[in-house]
């Protein structure tokens, strides 16, 4: 077994590391060392002490969903009182206030709805790139499965249909942990991790840019989280497609699954560790929808340099009773007060305005 | 420590700290101006681990704020009401005995009282305080009473700090709050709390407080209009006086909270300014022995990483806090044991319960 010293050298100068050796470093290196060897990692991938973040809003088309996993406190099944699919009046308007509010983009994902057809999400797609000049990223991989056995179609067929159609980008969500073992606990009828997987290589190969996201903090194992990290850098190597990294917290209230919260403390080791494991992807973003403007702005000194986006409007971590609000002036004085440069950027990362 | 530091300045002040070489203003003022945050909270943390190990100490105390009817109506407070304000109250002795007597916790060790400098209530109030306290609960220290109502207290009684001091112990009182100084600078002073005591009448009383042989905690509220340097001159006026008595105990970094203040339109601390307040207070006053970090201000989230940039001690259950959540804290009003101790244990380090005068609990 390698001493954790020499896995703290070899990781300081530049080399990958391996399940083994990250498990290691995540158990037993001392909080400010994590920290010391993230920032030093982002540092030398971004030289330049900038901090990005996006403005978009989430639209949640559906709140109906059939997968029904545990840690969700936000699906509904479809007679529920309170199961909606958003009407195509109320999509509009949020979009134009996205839109007047200086968003550039919208995250569109919702529930997996038992009985709208394939053509509802070409429909959808095709109507918001006919009426508005905004950046589509939506669909995550399970939302994609769902539609492809729907559709009786391919992956590859279904993706290429929804990117004709309007599609610009993928969210990274739906990933969980990509274990079989702890995906049949917590998400048993969600797409398996070699389907999510999949899904991610195709839309990486037909050009589609995706990012990929972790939830941490329920009866995962740090190997299984360890796992979860090299399996996404595996694909990275082959296809490049990933812009960014998002690891984030379960929130447990209002769920299914009664563990307790995962502290600031842990929170802030996983995020380093992502930024040591994944050393081929660009961007690892802090989440301060689940850990607040206070360690958001700590995140940047643990390996983040990307805040996510001002989100106008965000419904599924709120379902689970945490409501943290930050506008974009909020999140430029964190980056500013960090002494750091704030800039506001678009999907794929490329900057619109800088903040002095 | 760690492997580098980021600002290449940082290795002449850790080079001092590692040889125990008290650090100048200079010092501080490269450590607040720098954007290397994890190289200060490294600097902090070997201080604070070779002072206390991996303990962190917090206590099982309840909070009394007797009356928030306040004539020095200093412009950070969104607590203090005048007189005839609609939400001014003050507890008579009854009320204050009733409400111990309602919530009487095995395990509290430490009451934290402290209230507004009301214009009319007699020094005997204060003493009967004291009494009725010591005597539903003979058993919990008593810390009561910042600089700035003992001050209030000699000028109505119109005895001497010292006698006034010796009345308050003898009635019950065994430690004192470091409530009252904000920023000992004249500027900020004037600016922001000109009715209320000097820096040099505060840190007179808290000489007579250690005189008597009753310790005191210190704080300072930062994060409104006082400078770098002027914080930095703070702690060297602390460390003064600490060089000269050696009574206080513990120093708390208040962090200011706007919300329903004059001082509104001040945005909240950072975490980098709270961080680095509570790092260059562990390396500044280096004859402190606790530097606390206090979750009702900083949030659970931040007191609990506090642990690892300086800070060995995260207050306690508290019960109901009003003074910060009145300007906006968003924290909880307080915390159960059970919460304390997982917050540090989940840090990997080691609770360490304790009472006022941090002389660790029997585990019962």
């Amino acid at each position: 077994m390698k001493s954790i010293d020499s896995i703290i050298d070899a990781v300081y100068q530049g080399q990958r590391i391996y399940a083994d050796a990250a498990e290691i470093l995540y158990q037993n290196a001392p909080l400010l060392t994590l920290a010391n060897l993230a920032d030093h990692l982002r540092y030398k991938k971004h030289p330049d002490p900038v901090v990005t973040f996006v403005v978009d809003r989430n639209i949640n088309y559906t709140n109906i969903c059939v997968s029904r996993c545990k840690f969700c406190a936000f699906c509904r099944p479809l007679n529920h009182e309170k199961a909606y699919v958003i009407s195509t009046e109320v999509l509009d308007q949020k979009i134009q206030e996205t839109i007047d509010s200086g968003g550039t983009q919208i995250l569109l994902q919702g529930g997996l709805h038992p009985d709208l057809h394939f053509s509802y999400y070409l429909d959808l797609l095709r109507h918001i790139k006919t009426s508005f000049d905004i950046h589509i990223h939506g669909f995550s991989p399970p939302e994609i499965e769902h539609m492809s056995k729907i559709a009786g179609l391919s992956i590859l067929e279904t993706i290429n249909q929804l990117k004709n159609a309007g599609l610009d980008s993928i969210p990274g969500g739906g990933a969980e942990i990509l274990v079989d073992q702890v995906r049949c606990h917590v998400s048993p009828n969600k797409c398996d991790s070699k389907t999510w997987l999949t899904i991610m290589k195709t839309a990486h190969e037909v050009g589609l840019p995706t990012s990929a996201t972790m939830m941490f903090g329920h009866i995962e194992t740090p190997m299984q989280m360890i796992t979860h990290m090299i399996r996404i850098r595996e694909l990275q190597d082959k296809t490049k497609g990933f812009t960014a990294f998002i690891p984030w917290s379960f929130q447990p209230d209002n769920t299914h699954i009664h563990v307790r919260k995962a502290t600031a403390w842990q929170y802030l080791r996983v995020l380093a560790l992502s930024r040591i494991v994944l050393d081929n992807i660009a961007n690892i973003q802090a989440s301060w929808v689940t850990q607040g403007d206070k360690i958001a702005q700590l995140a940047l000194s643990f390996g983040a340099n990307d805040l996510g986006s001002t989100m106008i409007e965000e419904n599924v971590v709120a379902a689970a009773g945490v409501r943290f609000r930050l506008a974009k002036e909020d999140l430029i004085r964190l980056i500013q007060t960090a002494g750091l440069n704030a800039a506001r950027r678009n999907c794929t990362y490329g900057v619109l305005e800088w903040f002095t | 420590m760690i492997l580098s530091f980021k600002d290449k300045q940082l290795y002449a002040i850790k080079e001092k700290v590692e040889r125990n070489i008290r650090l100048e203003p200079h010092d501080g003022i490269i450590l607040y101006n720098t954007h290397d945050l994890i190289g200060v909270g490294a600097l902090a943390d070997f201080v604070r681990r070779k002072r206390h190990g991996n303990k962190t100490y917090f206590v099982y105390n309840q909070h009394i704020n007797y009356t928030n009817i306040c004539k020095n109506r200093c412009l950070f407070c969104a607590f203090a009401r005048d007189r005839n304000e609609q939400g001014a109250y003050m507890y008579s002795v009854d009320q204050v005995r009733d409400i111990l007597i309602q919530n009487k916790p095995n395990h509290l060790k430490e009451i934290h009282m402290v209230g507004g400098i009301h214009p009319n209530a007699p020094f005997e109030y204060y003493l009967d305080l004291l009494k009725t306290i010591r005597d539903i609960r003979p058993d919990v220290h008593i810390k009561a009473f910042t600089a700035v109502e003992i001050d209030h207290f000699s000028s109505i009684s119109k005895m001497s700090l010292t006698d006034t001091i010796k009345a308050l112990k003898q009635a019950g009182l065994d430690m004192v709050p470091g409530g009252g100084s904000e920023v000992m600078s004249d500027r900020v002073h004037q600016e922001l709390f000109p009715k209320k005591i000097s820096r040099k009448r505060w840190a007179q009383v808290m000489k007579a407080v250690h005189a008597e042989k009753l310790t005191s905690n210190a704080t300072m509220l930062y994060g409104h209009i006082e400078t770098v340097e002027e914080r930095i001159d703070h702690f060297i006026q602390l460390r003064d006086i600490q060089d000269e008595t050696n009574g206080f105990t513990a120093f708390i970094p208040l962090a200011f909270h706007s919300e329903n203040t004059k001082l509104s339109h001040i945005p909240p601390t950072s975490a980098y300014l709270d961080l680095k307040t509570t790092a260059i207070a562990r390396l500044m006053l280096d004859n402190f022995d606790h530097i606390k970090a206090y979750w009702v201000m900083l949030g659970e989230k931040l007191a609990q990483i506090a642990q690892t940039f300086g800070a060995d001690d995260l207050d306690g259950t508290i019960i109901e806090e009003k003074i910060t959540h009145s300007a906006g804290a968003k924290s909880s009003k307080g915390l159960s044991r059970d919460q304390l101790d997982f917050m540090i244990r989940s840090a990997g380090f080691k609770p360490v319960e304790r009472d006022a005068l941090y002389h660790p609990v029997e585990q019962s």
